[in-house]
């Protein structure tokens, strides 16, 4: 760092966090943004990279009426902006044997299992809650109509947050119930892949792990050079 | 404009009223007036809330009428009773209610206003104006078969909403007329089946069903026809209980037998095969 840039005023932005005022640089992520404030995170945080969905945060500015959600690793502080984390959503998730919901042998095996689905009043309320842009209503009606291909389909980007479910009038749990929709159609609707099923059984014979082992008690720079120089193969 | 109709099918056309759906799309087709799926549609509500206060259940039929107008079409048409009911209702009531389009629109929100300007037809409004067009396509007339039509309360009930007179409707027999069936005068063609009572109280049902179905025997009736899945699954699944054993079809599916069409009556519970090879209209 410069002298001149050490010497730059950093812009700060006032935030509230569950009601308690904290100065904090403009341009944190709402996550580093409390641990500037001094939080530390034991639950509520994974990968920093907008991919896990533990990080759900519920906000508003303070001249706005409507609350926005969004993960706090992937979204900036504002100024004015109050808000809170939302670490797990206590939602039921249902039990089930994937060899016994052939969506063939059902009249519509998701609504079997995820009743309230058929409660859904087409509000759209879940899809403005989504930090992953999904149509979440889409979905639950595709569901509702037992499309298991469509509902798997529009759900694939869910990071499994909660937060539509949270914010849902009719009790419905979109992601469980969806993640159930991409379980079923990737066992009963997809071409099986031999590929994997030869891989899974070559690690089970420990094939890779002299391999393995080698790369877990290499040098870190070792490591990263290795990584830099591997061979790419084109895929076929 | 799009060829044909831009068709709203409702959830339970895609799974327990598939026979519906399947044959309907087939005599459309056939008729030169193909039915279109819309691009996007939500679930109806499946029932029409009557209370006065309540936005929240209008919002579903609402914005499928967006997605109407959305799609540059002024028009839908539904093959269900139930959603034509509450999609003609919830529709009315934005078109008659300037307070409640308003509100609606402000819940909407992000998405695009309703302006009010689709209208909701059912099969029987578009299958009306193809005398024609059906009798000409007419190659094998069910000439042997003694039917009772059977309207229920969707396609009648409010009077505001009716496709035909409420009290002495005559849509159904017209059209079943022109398949050269034998029609019969169906006295409780406009009695309730028991609609959602089948989910916890099927001696309700029951009751129902078999004052309509013993009517409708006593008189010669070797099937009965509607349009409404409810009623279909009602009439049909409940039949076991009353001792009688009629099938029950739905119109489209005897305007495909009448037009030698291949379809594939899965979702009967009462097997119509014995009585269509009996009749010589199944070999």
């Amino acid at each position: 760092m410069t002298p001149d840039e050490e010497n730059e005023e950093v812009e700060m932005v006032e935030i509230f966090v569950m009601g308690k005022r904290y100065n904090v640089p403009k341009g944190l992520t709402i996550m580093t943004a409390l641990e500037y404030a001094g939080y530390k995170f034991t639950r509520g945080c994974g990968c920093r990279g907008g991919f896990c969905g533990a990080c759900s945060t519920v906000f508003r500015t303070e001249d706005e009426y409507k609350l926005r959600m969004d993960l706090a690793c992937q979204t900036a502080v504002e100024d004015g902006m109050f808000l809170v984390q939302l670490p797990f959503m206590p939602a039921v998730r249902e039990d089930y044997d994937i060899e016994e919901v052939d969506p063939e042998e059902h009249d519509n095996v998701l609504l079997d299992y995820y009743p309230e689905v058929a409660r859904c009043v087409s509000c759209n309320t879940c899809t403005k809650a989504c930090p992953q842009d999904i149509e979440v209503m889409d979905y639950v009606q595709a569901a509702l109509r037992g499309d298991v291909e469509r509902t798997a389909e529009l759900s694939f980007d869910c990071i499994q947050c909660g937060l539509c479910s949270i914010r849902c009038p009719a009790d419905i749990k979109h992601y469980h119930m969806a993640q159930m929709a991409r379980r079923i159609h990737a066992k009963y609707n997809q071409p099986s892949s031999d590929e994997l099923a030869k891989r899974v059984e070559e690690i089970e014979k420990g094939v890779y792990e002299e391999e393995m082992e080698k790369l877990v008690n290499m040098e870190k720079e070792a490591l990263k050079k290795r990584y830099d120089e591997r061979d790419i193969k084109e895929e076929g | 404009m799009m060829k044909g109709h831009l068709y709203y099918p409702g959830c339970t056309l895609k799974t327990k009223a598939s026979d519906y759906e399947t044959s309907a799309m087939k005599v459309m087709e056939r008729l030169g007036e193909p039915l279109v799926e819309m691009d996007d549609w939500y679930c109806c509500g499946a029932v029409q809330s009557l209370a006065e206060d309540d936005i929240m259940h209008q919002i579903a039929p609402i914005r499928t009428m967006c997605c109407a107008q959305e799609q540059g079409e002024d028009e839908i048409v539904t093959l269900c009773d139930m959603c034509y009911n509450v999609l003609r209702q919830a529709n009315d009531r934005m078109k008659e209610k300037e307070d409640d389009l308003e509100t609606m629109n402000e819940f909407l929100d992000e998405d695009p206003d309703y302006k009010g300007g689709v209208e909701v037809y059912h099969l029987f409004h578009v299958l009306q104006d193809l005398e024609d067009e059906i009798k000409d396509a007419v190659t094998n007339p069910l000439e042997d078969l003694v039917v009772a039509p059977y309207y229920g309360c969707m396609l009648l009930r409010p009077d505001n909403v009716a496709i035909d007179e409420t009290e002495d409707p005559e849509i159904m027999e017209d059209l079943l007329g022109l398949l050269g069936v034998k029609v019969l005068e169906n006295p409780k063609r406009t009695e309730c089946c028991g609609s959602y009572h089948t989910v916890n109280r099927s001696d309700i049902v029951e009751k129902r069903v078999e004052d309509i179905v013993s009517n409708a025997s006593k008189e010669g009736a070797e099937a009965i026809v509607l349009s409404c899945p409810l009623c279909q699954f009602n009439l049909d699944f409940h039949q076991r209980a009353t001792g009688f054993d009629i099938p029950v079809f739905y119109v489209t599916e005897l305007m495909a037998l009448a037009f030698g069409l291949d379809i594939e009556m899965k979702n009967h519970k009462i097997d119509p095969r014995t009585l269509l090879k009996e009749k010589g209209i199944l070999e």
